[in-house]
């Protein structure tokens, strides 16, 4: 299989590489390290043997191999350990022939929810390990439950240390069967088991002839062919924008990432909130014109007409709208030393936008062993709760089931400037099944005893603070 | 035609430096660009050039001249701000470099606190820029593998590995107090043999010491140190011999180690870069001062 291609063919290749972002998630003590170790160490082998150029001893390569400490490769992370320093996600890189791979390795037990929430929520995929010997244990169903919170489709099961059962088949299989039961219902899509040893290597980078009953790849195989194209959102066009670029007065531009969908030149768009309607005059980018583009590239649109647009607005289909609320619900998870204070008023940030933001109400919090929901007041260092939180001014989203980018949120804390937690938006919320009244600031005008004649200028301010994120309710009227 | 909905991994990655460096300059009041000349630098100023366009860059450029650059760099600096119509600063800590202070007389360890790390952090007060682009890149360095993107920086720019904001999805948190800053690092996912491959994509110019050529080198302490002017003293300077050499790094001349090398292209580079075992650091002198020292450096205010 090892083709052999000089540096400009291996460079011409090396372009046309996509990327996979994967979450490695369980303790040292299931051989994450080595796995780690393995994957990096051998993956790197592989592509050397592809050069032409490298006319080096393959004796010498193979007693560099047996010589490698896998432990080495992680050596940051236990100085770190050592030192009591938490950190909780650290990124390492590597490539094969057909991809290019970032591991977003997250270590300790402690914290974990924190750890995997930060390192998982970029990742394609993640890998889940289990010790042969212990099955699916407490720590695998975490583990999972999480995987499954962000919406990471693609999960591998990697049943390590099959050494130490002597690659037993049945116990394979009841491992699988016992996962498979507990991971159905969580709704991933694509779960795959791979029976492995890190240590010894099979199954890691080539197929172990030592489990001849497994039909499945090997584990690095799978990496590099799993089909993960499809997995963005290309149905709901979403354009949250970013920046407002006005080089001269003949061009104006949207600058922004797209979060979703697809758009092409000609397609009517219509603006949020102002609901103000137009077409795609140009797709532009430094390296010219698109006819179309598509998630995640970073466009500026030009539009047929002249409509106001700023940051934090969104561009869409007209036959396509997200919701539009300031009553939502959403999987919290607390990610501040500080526990969470209901009275405070959090700033949000989702796409572009950043609003204030107040947590209404919980409606049960979550523990992440047993999946269990119990009734809290509020929500302590990695805990999760479903919530319904209440924002300063409407915002755009869609449930991150169906879009990681427009579901997603932060709460930051206005005081320490802390992310505080992180959020998945659920639905909706009717506001008339609300209980809480506005809270939000009010100025009421006549009752200040302000002169009409300043009324004009003071809604002016006020509105300028609420696309600050900021709303005051400005009252005219007598009551 | 068929239309294709896939990125390469080149075309992700700079979809993702393009969308942090239009972030910031978004909700920041005073961004810069730090500019160290490197290969990093140069593709970190083509995205930003790709983020406006067919706009201007809208925050200005900032080298921190240690005045021990080689000479090519700064050539090479004031010929690109000129050519892409760069607003470049150019600050230094003149009252060190009036005092004299040098690698040669001072120590890599002196020189590079008050030349780099001090001229920086004074730099960035003079114009109270509260946020502030670096080329770094987290494959390059154990300490940098776990840090931010966006990466908080208290009121004397210090770094605090343990107290770092979660960094979820795409949605970075660049709210600051008055005085506090981030520095932000749009290349963080690159690694070096993306940077190379960009640079040939893309045509990036770059400075001609990357490339291998006859230069005047002497061995000191197991460095290969090029001579490029008459500071280096007398006693270096006479066992000066012409070697065909590279850099693999760009720095102040006295404290970046060249290595021998016949590679001219971009091609040969990477073809040199992968077979080798040395990771790219280890021609910076810098980095062997003290035990961790780029942590160090970096909790200190240093990039």
């Amino acid at each position: 299989m090892a083709e052999k291609l000089n540096i400009k063919e291996f460079l011409d290749k090396d372009e046309q590489k996509d990327l996979l972002r994967f979450l490695t998630a369980g303790s040292v003590d299931d051989g994450k390290s080595t796995l780690i170790g393995r994957l990096l160490f051998d993956s790197k082998k592989i592509y050397e043997d592809q050069l032409d150029a490298l006319e080096r001893d393959s004796k010498r390569m193979g007693n560099a191999g047996e010589h490698i400490d896998y432990a080495l490769l992680l050596d940051g992370l236990k100085a770190e350990r050592e030192q009591g320093i938490t950190i909780d996600v650290a990124y390492r890189y590597f490539s094969t022939n057909n991809r290019k791979f970032i591991i977003a390795d997250t270590p300790g037990h402690e914290q974990y929810t924190r750890n995997m929430i930060t390192g998982g929520s970029t990742a394609n995929l993640a890998i889940i390990l289990v010790d042969a010997r212990t099955g699916v244990i407490t720590q695998t169903r975490r583990h999972t439950y999480l995987v499954s919170l962000l919406g990471i489709k693609h999960v591998v099961l990697a049943v390590n240390k099959m050494d130490l059962i002597h690659f037993d088949e049945k116990r394979f299989n009841d491992i699988v069967a016992e996962y498979k039961n507990f991971v159905t219902p969580l709704g991933i899509s694509d779960v795959t088991c791979i029976p492995l040893s890190a240590l010894d290597g099979d199954n890691v980078v080539e197929k172990s002839d030592r489990t001849p009953w497994y039909r499945g790849q090997a584990l690095l195989d799978y990496l590099e062919t799993v089909p993960i194209d499809q997995d963005r959102n290309f149905s709901d066009f979403r354009y949250p924008v970013q920046y407002v670029l006005r080089p001269n007065l003949d061009f104006r531009g949207f600058s922004g990432k797209i979060a979703s969908g697809i758009v092409r030149k000609g397609d009517e768009i219509i603006a949020l909130p102002s609901g103000k309607k137009s077409r795609i005059k140009s797709i532009v980018t430094y390296d010219g014109e698109l006819e179309y583009a598509f998630p995640p590239q970073c466009i500026t649109i030009t539009l047929e007409d002249e409509i106001d647009v700023s940051r934090g607005e969104m561009l869409v289909h007209p036959d396509n709208l997200p919701m539009m609320d300031r009553n939502f619900e959403a999987m919290l998870v607390w990610m501040d030393e500080e526990d969470m204070d209901t009275n405070k008023q959090f700033f949000i940030k989702q796409t572009t936008n950043v609003t204030r933001a107040r947590i209404d109400k919980i409606k049960y919090k979550v523990n992440i062993n047993t999946m269990e929901q119990s009734p809290s007041e509020k929500l302590v260092l990695n805990e999760i709760g479903k919530v319904v939180i209440t924002t300063g001014k409407e915002i755009f989203f869609d449930p991150y089931e169906k879009n990681k980018h427009t579901g997603a949120f932060i709460l930051i804390d206005p005081i320490t400037n802390n992310t505080s937690a992180v959020g998945m938006i659920i639905n909706r919320v009717d506001a008339k099944d609300m209980s809480i009244e506005e809270s939000f600031a009010t100025l009421d005008l006549p009752q200040l005893g302000i002169g009409q004649e300043h009324y004009n200028a003071i809604i002016k301010i006020c509105k300028e603070l609420e696309r600050q994120g900021i709303p005051v309710k400005c009252i005219t009227e007598k009551k | 035609m068929a239309e294709n909905y896939k990125l390469s991994h080149l075309q992700e990655l700079e979809a993702e430096s393009i969308h942090i460096i239009r972030e910031v300059a978004a909700e920041f009041e005073n961004p810069v660009m730090l500019y160290s000349i490197g290969k990093d630098s140069s593709v970190m100023v083509r995205l930003a050039e790709k983020a406006f366009a067919p706009g201007k860059v809208p925050f200005p450029l900032m080298h921190i001249d240690s005045k021990w650059k080689f000479k090519e760099m700064i050539q090479f600096r004031d010929e690109y701000a000129k050519k892409y119509g760069w607003n470049l600063i150019v600050e230094s800590n003149m009252e060190a470099f009036k005092a004299g202070v040098g690698p040669f007389t001072h120590g890599s360890k002196v020189h590079t606190d008050l030349m780099k790390t001090q001229a920086l952090l004074h730099a960035l007060d003079k114009y109270k820029f509260d946020a502030a682009f670096g080329g770094a890149r987290r494959d390059e360095e154990k300490s940098r593998a776990k840090e931010r993107i966006y990466s908080f920086r208290d009121k004397f720019h210090q770094w605090d590995p343990k107290n770092q904001r979660p960094e979820l999805w795409d949605i970075y948190n660049g709210r600051v107090h008055k005085g506090e800053s981030i520095r932000v690092f749009p290349l963080s996912n690159w690694t070096e043999l993306d940077i190379w491959q960009y640079i040939r994509l893309e045509n990036i110019p770059i400075v001609p010491l990357y490339f291998a050529k006859e230069r005047p080198i002497v061995n000191i302490d197991g460095n290969l140190i090029m001579v490029d002017d008459d500071r280096m003293p007398e006693e270096y300077r006479k066992k000066a011999k012409n070697m065909m050499v590279r850099f693999r790094t760009l720095g102040c001349y006295p404290l970046t180690g060249a290595i021998e090398s016949t590679a001219d292209t971009i091609e040969k580079i990477v073809e040199e870069m992968m077979t080798t075992t040395k990771s790219e650091r280890t021609t910076r002198v810098i980095d062997f001062d003290q035990e961790a020292s780029m942590e160090q450096k970096k909790r200190e205010g240093y990039f």
